[in-house]
């Protein structure tokens, strides 16, 4: 029983996800989406586009992470099942935490198993590839979790999504130089493990810390 | 009843009406020595200290570059520190503090920012480089201006207070590990064209004005932050009985005037 909320949480929003698979796939499909625009918009020559790839996957999987955050607790806020979990007698950082697993789940995970696609059509050299999927997996998860953070301070606001970006944006930065950096010294031929571990530091350090800010955030701000 | 007594200060720092009087005592002192220490640091720095050996004058911008960076970043915790004491102790006059200090801040960012690239114009020869610090102090003032935002994005005082308190805290346990990934970043992508060598010590003549700056900004910042304090406190407590009282004074006191 010590996962009590957790499991129930996560299943209810895959569940949830599930219902509704066009709004589920619609990060993945930005994703996609925005890649094509940056051959069209810089340069299709296969070797400027390699340089840029590593960045370019990042930059991409940050926006389109953060892009699914916004709507992490709208529904719930709008219909009143957010308040039945703030009243409900167990410890709040367990279904956060369940709530922000199902979101990687359905954003961050599909995004991973995509980007060998994208890296492909982005002539992003092969060696980066396992680098670039292990770094996408470690690093998406951290973007959900400190985007529910602002999901959580800006879910009363009728038009919070341009101020979650606002607020989200700076502290997503370690996890996007981390992140990149894994896949350039990988492509550089190094070993791609070192920032790979800062950034499961980084992750280890987001799940101990985010569900109690997250847990705060929706406590103070819905009681308004 | 001892131990009572002991924290009467502390529930007397949670009065604005207390702090409203107290700093109405100090204001005048600060005035002055906010001016003295400023017009002192500042001549003394721009027209007495020596020129730099390679930089000539131009490094005269280091009395204001320096002070207002050291105060931008200090802001910052004491903003954060007043929204945790806000959150923790349901103090009034806290959240006040921690919304004055986010647009002192923001602006003490924005001048640290805009100095040094005043600065780096003649010394590196472009206003504008990727090095960690400087890219440190563009993600700090994003962080203010993101407090700032959300402070004013809610109807109600108290969430918008506790949103930005929150932001505040998360954004401090964010600091370091932000600047030590910038850092991290910046030996990573060193550029060739520009060597930023570790600065050399400073001589004493002028390391001296430097200090009197760097003392004179506190006090400017103390100074700036109680005005914006007090104007909060009379427009959250306009409705308060002793705050009516002041405002109905002061305007028989202006119409009084007016007759003279």
């Amino acid at each position: 029983m010590s996962n009590i909320g957790f499991s129930a949480y996560l299943r209810r929003d895959l569940l949830l996800s599930y219902r509704r698979l066009g709004e589920a796939a619609s990060p993945l499909i930005f994703f996609l989406l925005v890649s094509i625009l940056i051959p069209l918009g810089v340069s299709p020559d296969p070797q400027r586009l390699a340089e840029l790839a590593p960045g370019i996957i990042w930059v991409m999987a940050l926006l389109a992470t953060l892009l699914s955050t916004e709507g992490l607790f709208a529904a719930d806020h709008q219909d009143g099942s957010l308040e039945q979990m703030l009243i409900a007698p167990q410890l709040l950082a367990l279904p956060v935490l369940g709530k922000v697993t199902a979101h990687w789940l359905v954003t961050g995970l599909p995004l991973t198993l995509v980007s060998p696609l994208i890296g492909l059509m982005l002539s992003l050299p092969a060696v980066a590839t396992v680098p670039m999927m292990a770094s996408l997996a470690l690093g998406t998860a951290c973007l959900s979790l400190i985007g529910a953070v602002g999901a959580a301070l800006t879910v009363s606001l009728r038009k919070g999504g341009l101020l979650l970006s606002i607020l989200v944006i700076p502290l997503y930065i370690p996890v996007i130089i981390f992140g990149s950096a894994a896949v350039q010294t990988a492509v550089d031929g190094f070993n791609w493990l070192g920032p790979l571990s800062v950034l499961a530091a980084m992750l280890c350090a987001a799940i101990a810390l985010c569900p109690w800010a997250i847990g705060g955030a929706l406590r103070l701000v819905s009681s308004n | 009843m001892a131990s009572n007594r002991d924290w009467t200060w502390f529930y007397r720092l949670g009065s604005p009406r207390w702090f409203y009087e107290t700093t109405g005592r100090w204001l005048p002192w600060l005035w002055a020595l906010t001016l003295v220490l400023l017009v002192a640091g500042l001549v003394w720095g721009l027209g007495y200290a020596p020129q730099d050996a390679k930089q000539g004058n131009s490094f005269r911008i280091i009395y204001l570059h320096v002070p207002v960076s050291f105060l931008a970043l200090a802001g910052y915790y004491l903003m954060a520190i007043a929204g945790a004491i806000g959150l923790i102790w349901k103090m009034k006059l806290s959240y006040m503090v921690m919304k004055s200090a986010a647009p002192i801040g923001a602006v003490l960012t924005f001048l640290a920012l805009f100095t040094g690239a005043v600065w780096g114009k003649p010394t590196w020869g472009t206003y504008w480089v990727w090095d960690a610090r400087i890219t440190s102090m563009l993600i700090l003032l994003f962080l203010y201006l993101g407090v700032l935002a959300l402070q004013y994005a809610f109807h109600s005082q108290e969430a918008g207070n506790k949103a930005s308190a929150i932001l505040a805290l998360v954004g401090t346990v964010n600091i370091p590990i932000i600047y030590k990934s910038v850092d991290w970043w910046y030996t990573l992508h060193q550029p060739a064209t520009i060597k930023l060598t570790s600065a050399p010590s400073m001589h004493i003549d002028m390391f001296q004005p430097l200090l009197v700056m760097i003392v004179a900004l506190y006090s400017f910042y103390a100074l700036a932050l109680i005005l914006f304090i007090r104007a909060e406190i009379l427009q959250r407590e306009r409705k308060a009985a002793w705050v009516c009282d002041l405002a109905l004074r002061a305007d028989q006191g202006s119409a009084g005037e007016d007759k003279e």
